[in-house]
């Protein structure tokens, strides 16, 4: 198959080719750009873009958490006086900013920005394609995410606010604007945005299988492709599987808020009324949206750890131990994450045997995370480790992902999780584990290609200043809330003084939101060495990190069809790094074996 | 003024990060460094970072443990918490011995191995061993996890003996409701229709089931004459939304007798043991009681939208869902006195909170729980019996006023004996 495709694409490049000589227009370059260098790119500003409204929103919603019922002037700068009366916050948009920062961060950060990022920048450099598979479904995709993103930022300004039930939405509570303002026209905005960005993250998607799949260069068998393209091709096919049903759950909660029908109600009375809708379940939903939420929090995670595993072999100079283990376990994650979905659900009144069986699948998963992180340490063991600010952040995720995914294994036991179940507890473990983890994956990739996406360098000592700011505060803000959590207190309460048992331990929200502020203010520099580097950064070099994939073979100035000659052909994994025998501690992907020489695998 | 202040000093401080960065920039162009050659210095200096951030990572772990162990929970007041507090315990030193072994790995590493000029990093891309040993060790480490857990699992979840007394948690935007049984022992069926104000629960007896038949009545009365007087000249949309809640309270009425059949048919096949019949002596309060060392049933039910009962000192917790009961089974086994003993806190009252969000004040949906020994509670049950939720009018039912509930429960520490004087609530 590989020689096959090798054939198509030479033919195919060769058409780019003398389409390459056309000078473009602004509009076809910048805005319905089909190249994926650039969709990439609009994925990542767009989500900076949101990432920054959602660490707005948590910064609100600290301040009321550490300084409850205290006014502060820049909520009432950003909220106004209806949301933020002298400065203190509305109970309601407490509510709202909770389940908006939740929403972007989860499906808008770390979904599309993520994936986006880096598997349209990724996945054509990586495998030797000179494109996606359909450039038009690609630019498509990143389009029907722009205008997802608009109407989820629209949703922010209805009357009635924006949707407030949780990220996760629940009905019925999202399902009767009686029960909370947020449930009005927030909600009916906020199901609209999900299906629109769900038809993007559908169309990128089946895009990046059928790339990975059919568009690998001559040599670039499975068995040679970098963990990123492995992670980011998973994540995919996760994608593809999970979020039609979350599309079919959205559907069926819009049919009962709009046409009166009872999927999700039953034997309702509320706002002095009893409501006609009989024999549905609310469970039911809950039942649809972990169907995907479980799969999402491995959408969010494995690119992440893709990026790291590249990131890791590249700059400890060493091959990333267990290469093949490494994908059996981005495989098995992959799986499972399809029947754990009920550990979300241990107190809902589900039959308990069914619990039990989830548990145990649950709990599984914990052996392909652990022989990940094992085989990260031993990567490092013995290595020789350039510390940039990308392999800062690649440490620092295996770091956070050690933290988060050990309480994960609380919360996985049917019986454990009774007395933490949606306590602060589960708020720390998930932040780490996957919002931690995920975002400094993010960040590691960003600081790592960004020579290859902008053509500069982003400085460094600003990066580790952001590093090391960013690590200390993500611990400093999710560590004490484990113990917040212990103490019984729960998730999404708005004003804990009511409360005289958790007078103990409330200071330490004080420490949590100082932490929090200081954390979001680290940002800032990132977001200015960003820019500054996009616009005034020194120019790169081709392989600035001495790397072996192949996107460092495709000249820094892009081009349509990212190589001006042939395609390179692939004769080797991609981590060839300190080979005994060579001259150079790095041995890109297409330079063929000398005499005698053995090809490793891992 | 404040504020302006510390935004400038906040803008300040970036322009400063930045403009060092700038310098530094500059001056290694001057140098002809490149961004991405980190040199010796830098790369020292991120590892010796590594394992100071490690030493302070574990130190702000054990400053938590240290100043923060203790102001936790108190220990658990009833049967499987004490169970799952052991396990959770087990489950500490299992996560501690990983977190320490691998946290310690991972910084010891990436602060030991930075870059030498002169170094190789060793060439070690796999080993079938290793791998198949720490596949192996966690699955170990989790089978004990899964065994244990689940044992207790089932124990928590098993259902309760027959007979177990039940005790019905009511929940709704933005409060508990409380049903016991009364004399029959036995909880009578419920249907959301018949919900008014003077039936809050929607309990159904053949009086609750008339009573609101007749309020249906008079409803639709008046909505089919609002339609009759406004047909030439209320405008249509008026008239169509009249129309339409016509037509609900019609088909609202049709079911409420659908019921009325099911509850006389089901009367008359078994007499005093059908739970139409079991409502009219229930107790419909504001106040929590249950007591010291006997298993219990609490059933929840929703109104509205899912509430969860959330019991921390109990170690338990169920939500609440619309359209479907759920159940709660555990066995308090420390008296609110005993606990206010133990904590040393004579204000300490046991609570019952809402942990799933319901609204804007779901962070007040409370309610206190008292635990009693047999005696008191056997006493405070005949007192409430005296007010079945037939025979006592809305307005005359106990108070739903938290300072009495105290009140009442320290005057039975000091006198368990004179219980039935004090119980009364207040408001007789």
């Amino acid at each position: 198959m590989g020689a096959h495709a090798h054939a198509a694409h030479a033919d195919h490049g060769a058409a780019h080719h003398e389409h390459h000589h056309h000078e473009e227009s602004f509009i076809s370059k910048y805005v319905f750009s089909q190249d994926h260098k650039m969709i990439s790119k609009q994925f990542l500003v767009t989500a900076i873009i949101m990432a920054v409204v959602a660490v707005m929103m948590s910064i609100f919603f600290r301040l009321q958490l550490a300084w409850p019922g205290e006014g502060f002037a820049i909520t009432n700068f950003f909220l106004g006086d209806k949301w933020a009366p002298n400065g203190v916050l509305d109970s309601n948009m407490y509510l709202g900013l909770v389940t908006i920062h939740g929403t972007i961060m989860v499906f808008f950060v770390l979904t599309g920005g993520l994936s986006g990022t880096f598997a349209n920048l990724l996945i054509p450099f990586q495998v030797g394609a000179r494109d996606m598979a359909s450039g038009f479904l690609n630019m498509l995709s990143y389009w029907f995410f722009l205008v997802s993103s608009v109407l989820m930022i629209a949703s922010l300004f209805v009357e009635g606010g924006p949707a407030s039930a949780g990220w996760t939405i629940y009905p019925p509570l999202s399902a009767l604007p009686q029960a909370i303002p947020g449930s009005g026209t927030g909600m009916t905005l906020w199901l609209c945005s999900m299906a629109v960005f769900i038809v993007s993250a559908l169309l990128g998607g089946l895009n990046y299988v059928v790339t990975v799949l059919n568009m690998r260069t001559k040599g670039m068998k499975m068995t040679r492709m970098p963990l990123t393209v492995w992670a980011l091709l998973i994540t995919a096919v996760l994608g593809i599987l999970s979020f039609p049903v979350l599309l079919s759950a959205a559907l069926l909660l819009l049919m009962d808020r709009g046409l009166g029908t009872s999927f999700y109600l039953s034997e309702i009375h509320i706002g002095g009324e009893a409501l006609d809708n009989m024999g549905g379940s609310p469970i039911l939903f809950q039942h649809l949206f972990w169907f995907l939420g479980h799969p999402e929090v491995y959408i969010v995670l494995l690119p992440a750890l893709g990026i790291t595993s590249e990131i890791i072999a590249t700059n400890a100079r060493k091959p990333i131990f267990g290469y093949r283990a490494m994908i059996g376990s981005i495989l098995a994650i992959g799986f499972l994450s399809f029947i754990v979905w009920g550990h979300h659900m241990f107190v809902t009144g589900m039959n308990p045997f069914l619990g039990s069986v989830f548990v145990v699948t649950t709990l599984l998963i914990a052996i392909p995370s652990a022989v990940k992180v094992f085989n990260y340490i031993t990567t490092l063991w013995k290595g020789n480790i350039v510390m940039t600010p990308a392999m800062l952040f690649s440490i620092g995720l295996v770091a956070t992902f050690i933290a988060g995914g050990l309480t994960g294994i609380i919360l996985a036991d049917s019986a454990l999780d009774i007395p933490v179940h949606d306590t602060y507890f589960v708020v720390a473990h998930f932040h780490i584990v996957m919002g931690m983890s995920a975002i400094f994956g993010m960040f590691a990739g960003i600081y790592h290609w960004f020579p290859r996406m902008y053509g500069k360098m982003m400085n460094t000592r600003m990066g580790y200043v952001h590093f090391w700011v960013t690590f200390i505060c993500a611990f400093g803000v999710f560590f004490p809330m484990h113990f917040i959590g212990l103490a019984g207190a729960p998730r999404r309460y708005y004003d804990y003084t009511a409360f005289p048992m958790f007078d103990n331990v409330i200071d330490l929200n004080v420490v949590v939101t100082l932490f929090a502020i200081t954390g979001a203010l680290a940002q800032v520099i990132f977001i200015y060495n960003f820019f500054y580097s996009v616009f005034r950064g020194p120019a790169a070099v081709q392989n600035p990190w001495r790397s072996n994939t192949l996107e460092w073979t495709s000249p820094v100035k892009h081009m349509h069809g990212n190589w001006p000659g042939k395609i390179p052909e692939v004769y080797r994994w991609p981590y060839d790094y300190s080979k005994p025998g060579k001259a150079e501690d790095f041995v890109p992907q297409n330079v063929p074996h000398t005499d005698g020489e053995e090809e490793s695998h891992g | 003024m404040m504020t302006l202040l510390v935004l400038l000093v906040i803008a300040l401080g970036i322009i400063a990060v930045t403009q060092m960065a700038r310098v530094y920039e500059i001056t290694s162009k001057l140098r002809g460094k490149r961004e991405e050659e980190i040199s010796p210095a830098d790369n020292r200096m991120n590892a010796k970072f590594m394992w100071i951030f490690c030493v302070l990572y574990y130190a702000f772990f054990f400053w938590l443990l240290y100043a923060y162990s203790d102001k936790l929970l108190p220990v658990s007041a009833s049967e499987h918490g004490v169970v799952l507090d052991d396990l959770m315990y087990l489950n500490w030193v299992i996560l501690f011995i990983m977190f320490f072994f691998t946290n310690t790995l991972l910084f010891y590493f990436a602060g030991k191995y930075y870059y030498k000029k002169d170094r190789v990093a060793k060439w070690y891309p796999h080993n079938n061993k290793l791998e198949l040993a720490w596949t192996i060790a966690p699955a170990l480490f989790l089978a004990v996890i899964v065994i244990t857990g689940l044992k207790a699992w089932q124990d928590i979840t098993a259902v309760a003996a027959p007979g177990t007394p039940e005790v019905e948690l009511y929940g709704k935007q933005f409060d508990w409701t409380c049903r016991y049984p009364g004399k029959d022992g036995q909880l009578g069926a419920t249907d959301f229709r018949l919900i008014n104000d003077n039936n809050p629960l929607g309990i159904v007896t053949a009086a609750s089931v008339a009573a609101r038949l007749a309020e249906l009545q008079t409803e639709k009365d008046a909505t089919a004459k609002s339609i009759e007087a406004g047909y030439d000249h209320l405008p249509a949309d008026a008239l169509t939304k009249l129309e339409h809640h016509l037509g609900k309270v019609s088909r609202m009425m049709d079911r409420i007798v659908n019921l009325r059949t099911m509850m006389e048919q089901d009367i008359a096949a078994n007499k005093e043991g059908s739970k139409y019949a079991a409502g009219s002596d229930d107790i419909v309060i504001k106040e929590f009681h249950l007591p010291v060392n006997e298993e219990v049933n609490l059933v929840l039910r929703s109104r509205d939208i899912i509430h969860s009962a959330f019991l921390p000192h109990f170690r338990a917790q169920m939500n609440l869902v619309p359209g479907q009961g759920t159940v709660l089974k555990m066995t308090p086994t420390i008296t609110t006195d005993s606990m206010r003993d133990i904590m040393a806190n004579p204000e300490f009252n046991y609570i019952l909170m809402c942990n799933k969000i319901c609204g804007a004040s779901h962070y007040n949906m409370q309610m206190d729980l008292v635990i009693e020994k047999k005696g008191a509670y056997d006493a405070w049950v005949a007192e409430i019996n005296k007010k079945p939720f037939e025979g006592a009018p809305a307005a005359e039912l106990p108070a739903a006023d938290g300072t009495v509930v105290s009140d009442s429960t320290v005057q039975i520490v000091k006198d368990s004996t004179a219980v039935a004087a004090v119980v009364t609530p207040a408001g007789h």
